[in-house]
């Protein structure tokens, strides 16, 4: 089973004249423990891809399946808890982190697991586990403002894999970073999705940083011209 | 996790400084009605330090606190002898301002009968007036100690005591004389006005050429000795005798020629309805205007706030947050500041009250329905910064 199915998925936004197509019958699968790039220049469309992946952004039309689950087939599927679905089963590492300021380190990866129900004193416990993981052991008091660039994406990431999810979207996640701390990132989502058993898209358009991955789709002018 | 207090706790100063702001604006809506229930019980204290049933006043009056009144003081003889009446005592009020180390000093004078009674409530300092001139007894409000001389209209008087917290509807501390004193002061005239007045009266009557000169000299002592009398007082009250009935005796008043006969009760309505009714509906304005701009403040904070972490939400919903973590989060804080600004308000007015220059009456009740109308305030204001949360996209949250 695929973790992620998509079957020519479209999205247009607006409508009439001023509709503006941003992905056009895009097709691919993602398997469990899978490293998949979403390569792209800016506008192409590759992040609407992402988002309606991510439950975000709703599909003009086709089919999004995550981990067996039909979540979209020409629109929403009816009656589907989408919040519980992105709670479940997807995590999201962002361009800038999104820690939440007033927030440390801990309280962080504490949040999502919170919200999807786990009891404080195990969220605490798990979360101090997964960020002394990710080497921030000593971090974990620290408000997000304390840490550095690096530090935080491994934060972010931390709180990604908080509820080990299936499904691991990564929105240019190494953009606010430098070249090292960007391959130290995307070398630990390697790993992750070796470890974790989870499959992992990466949205970005930088060539420099897909070293490695298992897969690369290549999307240009809202269509995948090219998948690996 | 509380979303509230971690983000006040991570704002806390910011957060400290607009409660402590609201709390000011939340003091005075306190003080507001303070200031409320001080003039009802300013107004009600002479009348219930009195402890009067009926009060005998100037017909087609209203009473001395609302407009002047003048009987005869020998009315307290007519009145006693009604049946069902247990002691009467003649009473006179009446507003003075003077000056006392160079600042204008403003009291009011409540001359009263030493064998009757409408005198002062309590002694909490010297003891009560035993002289029937010149000695009076003052409230706390006027800061006079014992020994203290003031001069009032053509004599000084002595505080030989001080009474408690009794002022006039007005607000004006009160001072205790006798009756005849009080009397001086309000209607004796000076020597001179005394001369002018006897002259005219002399020539008045020498004009009358049918009059002997026995007759001339008998009718000029009989005019001038009406036209200088101080014996009139501005009303006659008086206490039921046990099991008397208060209407029966009111009605058998009120059907003499030139008298009112008001119970206390009506005597209060007046006091409070007529006298501090305007104020009420004034401070009552203010207050109102005051929670509108409160309802305001609180919603502009909160809807800034929830601006200031539309990134904040935009993660949370992406994450997979429930409404009720977000709605919870903007709620609780509006609520947390709506509670510190109430704490503040009322700490600063149990501190400062006392140091009003009015009476502050501060109310249990009035005091629990503020707290009911700030958090139903902050639950409304909160609803901005929801509407705003809940209009936030979890795609907000990507992109640089």
């Amino acid at each position: 089973m695929y973790a992620v199915e998509v079957d020519n998925l479209t999205k247009i936004y607006g409508k009439g004249d001023t509709a503006v197509t941003a992905i056009s019958g895009a097709t691919l699968q993602v398997k469990p423990g899978e490293l998949v790039a979403v390569l792209g220049p800016s506008g192409s469309g590759k992040t609407t891809l992402l988002t309606a992946i991510g439950l975000i952004n709703e599909p003009t039309h086709g089919r999004v399946v995550i981990d067996g689950v039909t979540v979209a087939d020409e629109g929403w599927t009816t009656g589907l808890d989408l919040k519980r679905v992105r709670r479940e089963k997807l995590g999201f590492i962002f361009q800038s982190h999104n820690l939440i300021p007033f927030l440390t380190a801990q309280e962080n990866v504490m949040v999502a697991l919170e919200i999807n129900g786990v009891g404080k004193k195990e969220s605490k416990d798990r979360a101090a586990a997964l960020l002394a993981a990710l080497n921030l052991g000593h971090r974990l008091g620290n408000y997000p403002s304390a840490l550095s660039g690096g530090e935080s994406q491994r934060a972010a990431i931390a709180r990604a894999l908080a509820n080990c999810p299936k499904v691991i979207l990564a929105d240019e996640p190494t953009a606010a970073l430098d070249t090292e701390n960007g391959q130290n990132v995307m070398g630990l989502l390697k790993a992750l999705a070796v470890e974790n058993h989870s499959a992992i898209i990466v949205v970005t358009h930088d060539h420099r940083m897909v070293e490695g991955f298992d897969r690369i789709f290549q999307v240009s002018d809202g269509r995948i011209i090219n998948g690996s | 996790m509380n979303l509230a207090v971690r983000d006040i706790r991570y704002h806390k100063g910011r957060f400290i400084l607009t409660s402590i702001g609201l709390g000011l604006l939340i003091g005075v809506v306190m003080s507001m009605g303070g200031i409320y229930q001080g003039l009802f019980a300013d107004a009600m204290s002479i009348s219930e330090a009195t402890k009067a049933d009926i009060w005998v006043v100037q017909q087609r009056t209203n009473g001395p606190f609302a407009e002047t009144s003048r009987i005869q003081e020998d009315t307290k003889y007519r009145v006693a002898l009604v049946p069902g009446v247990a002691e009467t005592s003649p009473l006179s009020f009446q507003t003075v301002q003077t000056e006392r180390n160079g600042k204008l000093f403003r009291f009011f004078i409540v001359g009263y009968d030493l064998k009757g009674f409408g005198g002062p409530p309590n002694i909490l300092a010297g003891r009560g007036i035993k002289q029937a001139h010149y000695e009076m007894v003052a409230a706390q409000g006027m800061r006079m100690k014992p020994g203290e001389v003031i001069r009032l209209g053509l004599h000084d008087y002595t505080v030989v005591g001080v009474t408690g917290k009794m002022v006039s509807s007005g607000g004006d501390p009160v001072a205790y004389v006798s009756l005849a004193d009080a009397q001086d002061i309000q209607f004796q005239n000076d020597n001179d006005a005394i001369r002018n007045n006897r002259e005219r009266i002399a020539r008045s009557v020498a004009g009358i050429k049918t009059l002997s000169p026995t007759q001339a000299d008998l009718l000029t002592r009989t005019l001038t000795s009406a036209t200088e009398s101080t014996h009139t007082v501005n009303a006659v009250v008086a206490r039921m005798a046990p099991g008397a009935n208060l209407e029966d005796v009111q009605d058998r008043i009120s059907r003499w020629n030139h008298f009112r006969a008001m119970t206390d009760a009506e005597q209060n309505r007046i006091l409070t309805m007529g006298l501090i009714e305007k104020a009420r509906m004034q401070l009552g304005l203010f207050r109102i205007i005051l929670l509108v701009i409160s309802t305001v403040i609180i919603s502009l904070i909160i809807y800034t706030s929830t601006i200031d972490k539309v990134r904040v939400i935009a993660t949370l919903k992406l994450i997979g947050a429930q409404d009720r973590v977000i709605v919870g989060m903007i709620l609780e804080q509006s609520l947390l500041m709506g509670l510190l600004a109430y704490g503040i308000g009322f700490c600063l007015i149990m501190l400062t009250y006392e140091k009003f220059p009015r009476r502050i009456v501060l109310v249990a009740f009035d005091l629990q329905v503020l707290f009911v109308i700030i958090m139903v305030i902050c639950t409304i204001s909160s609803f901005v910064g929801i509407r705003k949360a809940m209009r936030v996209e979890p795609a907000e949250a990507l992109g640089g």
